[in-house]
C-alpha cells in the first residue's frame, strides 16, 4: 500500500517539472521535502521513540539478563544470562498455569463474544424497525465505562447471596460463590468480558452488515429461502472479512487479559484467574524485572503470530 | 444509515404479502415482536449493573447488607455522595483526570495529524520504516513496555508528577494510523494546487488539510479521551500520592483500603467515575459509533 502510493506520487512529480517558487532541482527538492517531513514527524518521533521504542527495546534486552529492582541504581553491572529467564519461565508451574488460564479465557471468551455481538448486530439490523439507536446505546454503554467502577458493582452482584444468584434462584438454579470458587471464577471473568466487549463487536458487525446487498437477500427470499438459510448462505460469507477483523481485535485484547482479575479476584482463588499479563505484573512487583520482561515477550510473540496468521487468512480469501 | 439500507427488504411486499397487505403487516409485527422482546430482555440485562449501582448509591450501609437484597432504596440518602465531596476530595481527582485527559487529547490530535500528514502526502527517506514501526507497535501488549517505562520514569525523577501521567500517552500509533488513512483520501491535486499557489507545507497543513480532517479528529479525540479517562494501571503505579490520583486510581485504592466494605461509598464513587463519560457518550454517540466502525478499535 505504502509503496504503490509513493511510487505513484513520485512518477507524477517526474512528469511535471517542479514548479516550486525556488526552482530547485529534483534532488534538492526531494532532500528539502525529506527535511520538512521529518520536522513534521519530529514531535511524534521524539515522544514515541522515548516512551515506546526505548522501553520496547530495553524490555527485549532485559529478558536476557538477571536484572532485578536492585540493579536500577547501576544498570550496567547486570549479568547476561542468555536464555536462562526463558528456561526458568517454562519450568515455572505458575507461568504455565497462567498460560492455560489465558488460553481458557481466549478460547471460550472470543467465540462467545463474537456470537453475542453478531446476534445483536443482526437483530438490530434486520429484526427491528424502531428504537435502533436506543438499543445501540444500551449495548455499547459497558464499553465506555471504567473497569474499576464496573468492578465495584460486579463484585457486589456476584456475591453468593447477591443479585445474580437471586435471579438464578427465580429459575431454580442455586448459583455458586462465583469469585471464591476455582471452578466458577473464570466463567465469571468471561461473563464480564463478554458484557464489556460485545458492544464493540456489535458496532463493527453492524458496519459490515451494510455491505450485504439487499436485492440479493430479496431475490433469495422470493426463491423461497427462509431467514436462517439467507443468513447462512448469503450474510455470513459476505461478512467473513468483518468477522475476521473482529476476531483479530478481540484476540489482541483478550490475550492481554488483565484488568478483570486485577480488580475482581487478584488472580485467585488459587491462581485460577491468573493470566500471563498478571503473572508478568506480579514478577515486576517482586522486582524480577528480567523474568517479567521475558514473560511479556512470550506474550508479545504469541499475539504477533496469531495476528499474522489471522491477517493472512483475511487477505488470502479477499 | 442502517434504517435506509434495510428498509426495502422489510417494506417491499413479497409475493405472499402482496396479496394480503394487511395480514403481511401484521405478521411482520408478530415476527418483530419476538425480536423486540429478546432485545429488551438482553438490554435490560446489559444495563442492570448500572441501574443497580445507581440505586445502591442512595442506600444506607445497613440496607446494602440486608438480605434478601432490596431493589428500590427504602431510606434514600445522599450521604455517600456527600462523603466523596467532603472527606475524599473527589473534586481534586476529577480535575486530575480531566487535566490528564485534555492534554493527552490535544497532544494526540496535533502530533498524530502532523506525522500522519507527512506519511500520507510527503515523500521522504525513512518513510516506510517509520510507518512499519507504527504498525508493529499497534500490537505490543501493555506489559511489555511497562517495566522499562517505570524504570525510566523513576530515573528521570518524574514519578508522581503530571508529566509521568501524560507523556507516555501523548502520542499513539493508532492515532497516526487513523490520520494517515484519512489523509491518503485527500486528493493530491488539492495539495499540489496549494503548493503552486506558493503555500509552504506548514500553511498547506494548517489551512488546507486540517480543516478537512474533522471526522478523524473527532474519532481520535473521543477514543483518546475515553482511553485516558478509564486508564488505570499506569496511573496506579505512576501516581503515588493523593494529590495526583485520577478517578479510577482513587476509586480502586479506596475499594481495597479501609473503606473496602463501605459499599454505599464505593457505589457512589463508581457512579461519579462513570457518569461523566456516559453523559459524554450519549451526547456524542454518533461520533463514538462512527469511530469504532471506522477503526474497529474501541
Amino acid at each position: 500500500m505504502v509503496t504503490t502510493e509513493t511510487r505513484r506520487a513520485g512518477s507524477f512529480r517526474a512528469v511535471r517539472p517542479p514548479r516550486a517558487p525556488e526552482r530547485l532541482g529534483p534532488a534538492a527538492r526531494r532532500r528539502r521535502q525529506s527535511v520538512i517531513a521529518w520536522l513534521f514527524a519530529l514531535p511524534f518521533v521524539l515522544i514515541f521513540g522515548f516512551f515506546m521504542l526505548v522501553p520496547l527495546f530495553s524490555s527485549f534486552l532485559l529478558s536476557f539478563t538477571d536484572f532485578t529492582s536492585k540493579d536500577v541504581r547501576n544498570p550496567l553491572g547486570v549479568g547476561f544470562v542468555g536464555l536462562d529467564q526463558f528456561a526458568e519461565l517454562f519450568g515455572n508451574q505458575q507461568f504455565l498455569h497462567s498460560m492455560l488460564n489465558t488460553g481458557y479465557f481466549v478460547i471460550v471468551g472470543i467465540p462467545l463474544t463474537m456470537a453475542v455481538g453478531l446476534a445483536l448486530a443482526v437483530a438490530l439490523n434486520n429484526g427491528i424497525t424502531r428504537f435502533r439507536s436506543a438499543f445501540r446505546v444500551g449495548f455499547y454503554t459497558p464499553v465506555v465505562t471504567s473497569i474499576v467502577a464496573v468492578a465495584v458493582v460486579w463484585r457486589f452482584i456476584l456475591q453468593p447471596d447477591g443479585l445474580l444468584n437471586l435471579m438464578l434462584g427465580w429459575v431454580g438454579i442455586a448459583g455458586p460463590d462465583w469469585l471464591n470458587s476455582t471452578e466458577w471464577s473464570m466463567p465469571a471473568m468471561i461473563m464480564m468480558a463478554v458484557w464489556r466487549n460485545m458492544g464493540t463487536l456489535m458496532i463493527i458487525f453492524l458496519a459490515g452488515l451494510q455491505n450485504v446487498p439487499v436485492d440479493v437477500l430479496e431475490a433469495a427470499q422470493v426463491d423461497g429461502a427462509n431467514a436462517w438459510q439467507r443468513f447462512i448462505r448469503i450474510t455470513l460469507p459476505i461478512l467473513r472479512p468483518t468477522l475476521l477483523l473482529g476476531a483479530v481485535l478481540l484476540s489482541v485484547g483478550f490475550l492481554q487479559f488483565f484488568e478483570e482479575p486485577f480488580v475482581m479476584t487478584k488472580g485467585g482463588p488459587l491462581d485460577s484467574t491468573l493470566s500471563v499479563s498478571y503473572f508478568t505484573f506480579n514478577q515486576f512487583g517482586y522486582g524480577k524485572y528480567g523474568l517479567a520482561s521475558a514473560a511479556s515477550y512470550v506474550l508479545f510473540v504469541v499475539i504477533a503470530l496469531l495476528s499474522l496468521i489471522q491477517f493472512r487468512a483475511l487477505r488470502s480469501k479477499d | 444509515m442502517t434504517d435506509t439500507k434495510t428498509a426495502p427488504l422489510r417494506d417491499r411486499p413479497t409475493t405472499r404479502t402482496f396479496a394480503t397487505p394487511r395480514s403481511g403487516r401484521y405478521s411482520a409485527w408478530k415476527r418483530q415482536g419476538w425480536v423486540y422482546a429478546a432485545l429488551v430482555l438482553a438490554g435490560a440485562g446489559t444495563v442492570l449493573p448500572f441501574v443497580w449501582m445507581l440505586l445502591g448509591s442512595f442506600k444506607t450501609q445497613g440496607e446494602l447488607l440486608r438480605r434478601p437484597v432490596t431493589w428500590w432504596p427504602q431510606d434514600p440518602t445522599l450521604d455517600n455522595y456527600v462523603r466523596w465531596f467532603t472527606e475524599l476530595h473527589i473534586d481534586l481527582f476529577f480535575m486530575n483526570s480531566l487535566l490528564v485527559a485534555v492534554v493527552t487529547v490535544l497532544g494526540n490530535l496535533l502530533f498524530c495529524s502532523m506525522v500522519g500528514y507527512a506519511l500520507a502526502k510527503m515523500d521522504f527517506a525513512g518513510k516506510r520504516v517509520l510507518f512499519l514501526l507504527v504498525m508493529v507497535t499497534l500490537m505490543v501488549p501493555g506489559v511489555v513496555t511497562f517495566v522499562p517505562l517505570f524504570v525510566m520514569v523513576s530515573k528521570l525523577g518524574l514519578v508522581n508528577t503530571y508529566p509521568a501521567l501524560i507523556l507516555p500517552f501523548l502520542v499513539s500509533p493508532l492515532g497516526v494510523f487513523l490520520m494517515r488513512q484519512f489523509m491518503m483520501g485527500i486528493p493530491d491535486s488539492l495539495i499540489e494546487a496549494a503548493r503552486i499557489d506558493g503555500a509552504g507545507e506548514l500553511r498547506t497543513f494548517t489551512r488546507i488539510v486540517m480543516p478537512l480532517c474533522g471526522p478523524p479528529l473527532a474519532t481520535l479525540g473521543i477514543l483518546t479521551f475515553l482511553g485516558s479517562w478509564n486508564n488505570f494501571l499506569w496511573p496506579l503505579v505512576a501516581a503515588q500520592s493523593e494529590e495526583k490520583y485520577t478517578l479510577p486510581v482513587a476509586l480502586s485504592l479506596y475499594s481495597t483500603g479501609q473503606n473496602a466494605t463501605d459499599y454505599g461509598l464505593l457505589l457512589a464513587g463508581a457512579v461519579l467515575v462513570i457518569a461523566p463519560i456516559v453523559a459524554l457518550f450519549i451526547a456524542l454517540q454518533r461520533f463514538f459509533i462512527q469511530g469504532v466502525a471506522a477503526t474497529g478499535i474501541k
